[in-house]
């Protein structure tokens, strides 16, 4: 007796268990989406150029008019690169507009006032963004207060150094020129296209470094074990730990590393406003932290892309300068600032609940 | 329950101690104490008013106490400030209120104690409830700047392309009457006085707001170059957004032909009158309304007289003057130097 039972498999049914009926078009583009979270706020920022070049007409299309955006968001730009980094670790950073302008009214300060040469003087400056940062970071690693509860206290301490350090008084745009006008290197402009409208489309200095920071980071992000042990920690802080991660130490490296694009930040910064201006930048914490939620990183820590923050102020420029252009008053621009953000994170919310 | 009685006990032995030597003191030199109670101490504006008050208490013999809130908007701060001049016995109190409506009360419980309250550069809500309020006429101010851009442009002023660069979206009542006082004094219907925006004008290309800073001064005018590159006079609310506006004409190559005005008068704004970046600015004077209101404390704690207020205002108006290197027919003005010689920051 030799009977083959098995045989009998060869005729059986050899499919597994899957779902029933095809995916609709939105299903696609869900599960397209979750595979690909950086592709949203790409998508938003196509979709609203093309949208308010329709309402705004050709002025808004025009090379001048893409450029200044890019001016305008420049600085936020940067300062949502280090908020970036530190919601990943699933902290935030209120600070990071304070550290900035207690930065570059150091740089002002020592260049202008006390003459010291420039160079010097933003070297100094920029240090001490990174002290600032440092200060953060080890508030929230050896004292183990929450990072709002950090950055909303540091906030105020820095902002009020501000004020004590230069008693309100800007340091005028004529007296960086004479003293030291390497300050402003980044209000620096290359001008490429005769334009249509009667100017030139100016890309500046500052623009250009805007860009090199996020490629820098998006590099260091995907590239380099810190920042694969930034996601992590991010992530989860006691998984992360169990691999061998020394979390508190990559914790601190991030916020000494905030503090640094801050300081960066800052010396743009005098660029763009052509002053060194204490009163400036007063929100504008709050519009880096704008541009990384709607850049679609998760304020819960270990998920999203740093250059999605980039759209994610690119959007939040173009929405603003498009509204103006269509002319709405500043009141409107505000309020559909805000619609954007509960927008932006409605999407992430609906692609997160992604059926796989 | 012992340790409370105790602390009960020396707590009120200390109060009779305090209030024994404050008696002493006053019967002694028969000196008159006054408060001054600002925002903050670190914007220029009120360093130099508690200059002015200082050196004209010392003048008059009067003892004078500073107060400032921790930041702008620190109502809290100012409240115990009020309280604590008014248990030291103090004759008057000059008051710049962060938060103009909820402070009200406590002035009033103040003036039922006999004190005079003066509210210097900022009205309170109603404007009533101070005994008088020494500040900048903002209107006139704003007027003096849209008479003197008219007058500069001449026929030009009829088909002129004007960017408003306000204060901020809550329009606070600051920023509304120099806009308002700009249009009037341009020749410009406001329609409701009441807020700014509201106009028809062809003549006006649009309102953007600065939040009084360089930064947003320099959004704000990129924003209204970009609805019309040909944009020839420049209303802003301050020194500093006017020198904002001033980098974004510069990048575009149009600093030349545009016409900007502001108000304040502060040191750093004098001086971009001078270098040509600002036509013309109303200066408001800080140390005037503080050597005053001390004036009027004296008088109070020494026949009982209060302060007028200047005839048709609801208020008693500290003067303003339109500085310029530039002086036209019809708009009364100080030069450059006496500018710079009465600035304050």
């Amino acid at each position: 007796m030799a009977d083959n039972f098995e045989a009998e498999l060869d005729s059986s049914d050899t499919s597994v268990a899957e779902f029933e009926g095809h995916r609709s078009l939105l299903d696609k583009f869900q599960h397209f989406l979750h595979a690909n979270p950086a592709m949203v706020p790409v998508i938003i920022l196509a979709v609203s150029i093309v949208g308010f070049g329709l309402v705004a007409g050709e002025r808004f299309f025009s090379p001048f008019t893409l450029g200044l955006i890019m001016q305008q968001v420049a600085i936020v730009g940067i300062l949502a690169c280090a908020q970036t980094l530190v919601i990943l670790t699933a902290g935030i950073d209120l600070s990071v507009g304070a550290v900035m302008v207690l930065s570059y009214v150091v740089m002002g300060n020592l260049g202008v006032t006390y003459g010291m040469p420039a160079g010097f003087a933003i070297i100094i400056g920029i240090l001490v963004g990174m002290a600032c940062g440092m200060l953060n970071g080890v508030l929230v690693t050896r004292l183990k207060l929450p990072p709002f509860i950090v950055t909303l206290g540091s906030w105020r301490i820095f902002l009020a150094s501000v004020f004590l350090y230069t008693g309100s008084q800007s340091i005028r745009s004529q007296d960086i020129d004479a003293e030291a006008p390497a300050l402003k290197f980044f209000g620096g402009k290359v001008t490429f296209i005769d334009d249509l409208i009667g100017f030139n489309a100016n890309i500046t200095y500052g623009v250009v470094l805007m860009l090199v920071i996020f490629l820098v980071f998006w590099y260091l992000l995907t590239n380099t074990a810190w920042g694969r042990a930034v996601y992590a920690v991010g992530d989860d802080k006691d998984a992360a730990e169990l691999a061998g991660i020394r979390s508190d130490r990559i914790l601190v490296s991030v916020y000494v590393v905030a503090g640094f694009i801050c300081g960066i930040a800052a010396w743009a910064a005098i660029g763009r406003v052509g002053s060194v201006s204490p009163s400036s930048f007063q929100e504008a914490n709050l519009e880096s932290i704008a541009a990384v939620v709607i850049g679609g990183t998760s304020l819960f820590g270990g998920r999203g892309a740093i250059l999605g923050s980039l759209f994610g102020a690119l959007i939040v420029g173009v929405f603003a300068a498009g509204l103006r252009l269509a002319g709405a008053d500043p009141q409107w621009v505000l309020f559909a600032s805000g619609c954007l953000i509960i927008l932006a994170v409605s999407i992430d919310q609906w692609i997160r609940r992604v059926s796989v | 329950m012992k340790l409370t009685s105790k602390l009960i006990g020396s707590t009120a032995a200390a109060t009779v101690a305090g209030l024994l030597s404050a008696t002493g003191a006053m019967a002694d030199g028969h000196a008159v104490s006054a408060c001054l109670i600002t925002k903050t101490d670190i914007n220029p504006f009120f360093v130099k008013m508690k200059e002015g008050a200082t050196a004209k208490a010392e003048e008059l013999g009067i003892s004078l106490q500073s107060y400032a809130g921790k930041v702008d908007g620190d109502h809290e701060t100012q409240v115990q400030a009020i309280e604590t001049c008014v248990a030291s016995g103090a004759k008057g109190i000059l008051l710049t209120a962060s938060d103009t409506k909820a402070i009200v009360p406590v002035v009033e419980a103040a003036r039922a104690e006999g004190v005079l309250v003066i509210a210097l550069d900022t009205p309170l809500e109603p404007i009533s409830a101070a005994d008088a309020t020494f500040a900048t006429d903002n209107f006139e101010a704003g007027r003096l700047i849209g008479a003197w851009a008219a007058a500069t442009l001449g026929d030009a002023a009829a088909d002129a392309k004007i960017a408003m660069l306000d204060l901020n979206e809550s329009q606070p009542s600051v920023g509304v009457l120099r806009d308002q006082g700009f249009l009037t004094g341009f020749g410009i219907d406001v329609k409701d006085v009441s807020k700014w925006g509201d106009e028809d004008d062809p003549r006006i290309v649009g309102n953007d707001v600065t939040s009084g800073n360089e930064e947003g001064g320099r959004k704000a005018m990129e924003n209204l170059l970009l609805k019309d590159p040909d944009i020839n006079v420049v209303y802003t609310i301050n020194e500093p957004s006017a020198a904002g506006a001033y980098e974004t004409l510069k990048s575009f190559g149009k600093e030349e032909g545009v016409l900007i005005v502001s108000v304040d008068g502060g040191c750093p704004g004098v001086k971009d009158v001078e270098a040509g970046v600002i036509g013309a600015t109303s200066q408001q004077y800080p140390l005037l309304m503080a050597s005053l209101g001390i004036e009027a404390i004296a008088a109070w704690a020494k026949d009982g007289t209060k302060p007028e207020n200047t005839p048709g205002l609801d208020f008693f108006n500290t003067g303003v003057s339109l500085v310029t290197g530039e002086a036209v027919d019809g708009v009364p003005s100080i030069g450059i130097a006496e500018g710079l010689d009465r600035c304050w920051g």
